[in-house]
């Protein structure tokens, strides 16, 4: 009885439905039933998108606008999300949007998210974010405590979000949105089509070329059914999702990243642009810049890692790491960790001590009480192919 | 052929049983990467965890279904653990063990009795 009693208090997608006509294995996620796979299976949707495209639900994930007060400019809204994020969005380009994470007062990391400088559907400037859909409600309250005297914020509960990913999914989307071809990656637009109007950026979190798709919550399951009829497109699940991501080297919230790592330590210092770094034109002034500030000047004690196992067995989290073969010296701990179907080995990322992050350095690991060899390897482990 | 609650199947010849998991459980799992047979040796008791099998997302126990001495596992899954999902019940087997007490096989599911369980 308890396992249906968990379910009713799940939430629901808006494809929800076409889930359950497509034979998706329905799994509890951030709250969410959302599926881990379909017919194809983990494997054979992995390499799916990596191949042609692939269509995931992702619409447990947060969309919120920040819009300015009246009579006030899109200036101060990116200056007061700047309070509570490492990035430059001042700075960023109308059409753009770039990676970024808020912060807490420890310098350790609350969730990460998209942030696009565009205009919401009535036209009126404004920033939209993507965070995590676990970190949602949390993500709302801190920017409702800390920011929300200076901006409006609204979180869309009554929209869909779903990714198109690989090679073919350019073709696949414009069939029905032909303006979308000329976006690159990390360009955002409105788009208007028989299927609905939709807000589309050129991202993802594949490592391949795709789309993620905004459209009202209403309009999803026509718009999803249109793209999966294309025979180039595949829906895919949760489970593909995880280890597409995880061999294009991407970290995933509550595995890779969490409230007690720093952005330095997860080595997402290349997300963190100068004018808010040591000597820039606002530097610091977010949560935790006194913690993050010597990290970036000195190096950090720990640093995300890839590891690469030497057999053919996976590593998975949370096993432990070590210096040597008699699991005497601990060095860290594996986060996100399994088999790279593209790779066509297993694949893996974790934390270690800063003197033992060079890629090629051969550590080990404790899985089910034995030492198991693997090498520190450099990200991603498969290239990433955005369309620039 | 003998089934257990855990998706194991059971071949008696002798008092030697070739154990493997259903095509019920394959599907479940789905694509098999990695059979872990190190630890598929020696003395072991009903439930110890005699194999893990992994897929792309997660690692599974496989338990020793009876009392018994693991005598030889199934070497051709180190460098094909996809035999496991093309051919469950035939070269896809995971271990053969000597039955403390054969008799045991006795109290597991016939075929019709794990069809219903798995229906």
């Amino acid at each position: 009885m308890s396992d249906s009693v968990q379910t009713d208090e799940l939430k629901l997608t808006p494809l929800n439905d076409l889930h359950q006509s497509l034979g998706g294995k329905m799994v509890p996620f951030a709250g969410y039933s959302l599926p881990v796979q379909y017919a194809l299976g983990v494997m054979k949707e992995h390499l799916w998108v990596r191949e042609a495209a692939g269509l995931f639900d992702v619409s447990h994930m947060g969309q919120v606008w920040l819009r300015p007060k009246a009579g006030e400019s899109l200036e101060q809204v990116c200056l007061a999300l700047e309070s509570l994020v490492p990035q430059d969005i001042l700075g960023l380009k109308p059409g753009r949007q770039r990676y970024a994470f808020f912060t807490n007062e420890a310098g350790g990391l609350r969730d990460d998210m998209m942030v696009a400088k565009t205009h919401d559907e009535d036209g009126n400037d404004a920033l939209f974010l993507v965070v995590n859909g676990a970190c949602k409600d949390a993500d709302l309250a801190h920017m409702q405590a800390q920011i929300g005297d200076a901006l409006d914020i609204e979180m869309m509960d009554n929209r869909a979000l779903m990714a198109l990913q690989g090679p073919t999914a350019e073709a696949a989307l414009a069939a029905h949105y032909p303006e979308v071809a000329a976006l690159t990656f990390m360009q955002v637009g409105w788009f208007d089509g028989p299927l609905g109007k939709v807000f589309i950026s050129r991202s993802g979190y594949s490592g391949e070329d795709g789309f993620e798709i905004s459209v009202a919550g209403d309009q999803a399951e026509a718009l999803a059914r249109a793209l999966l009829a294309d025979d180039s497109v595949e829906a895919i699940g949760l489970g593909a999702r995880d280890s597409l991501r995880l061999e294009a080297g991407l970290c995933l919230y509550g595995n890779d990243l969490d409230p007690e790592t720093s952005p330095v330590e997860a080595d997402l210092v290349w997300a963190m642009q100068k004018a808010r770094k040591t000597g820039g034109a606002r530097e610091g002034g977010y949560p935790g810049w006194s913690t993050i500030a010597p990290q970036l000047a000195a190096g950090p004690s720990i640093k995300r890692v890839g590891l690469q196992p030497a057999s053919r067995a996976p590593l998975r989290p949370p096993a432990e790491l070590y210096a040597d073969e008699a699991l005497s010296q601990p060095i860290g701990r594996v986060t996100s960790g399994g088999f790279g179907p593209s790779a066509q080995s297993p694949v893996a990322m974790g934390y270690v001590d800063a003197s033992f992050a060079e890629p090629g350095k051969a550590i080990f690991a404790k899985q089910r009480n034995k030492a198991m060899a693997l090498s520190v390897a450099s990200l991603p482990f498969v290239a990433q192919r955005y369309k620039r | 052929m003998k089934f257990t609650e855990e998706h194991e199947w059971l071949r008696l010849e002798g008092d030697i049983a070739t154990v493997g998991i259903t095509e019920h459980a394959t599907v479940q799992l789905g694509d098999l990467v990695f059979v872990d047979l190190s630890d598929a040796e020696g003395e072991m008791s009903k439930g110890d965890t005699a194999v893990v099998v992994e897929s792309v997302k997660a690692a599974s126990d496989v338990y020793a279904p009876l009392d018994g001495e693991i005598i030889e596992s199934n070497e051709a899954l180190e460098d094909n653990p996809g035999l496991v999902n093309e051919d469950p019940l035939g070269q896809g087997w995971l271990f053969k063990m000597k039955l403390a007490n054969p008799g045991d096989m006795d109290a597991l599911m016939d075929e019709a009795a794990y069809k219903a369980m798995t229906e």
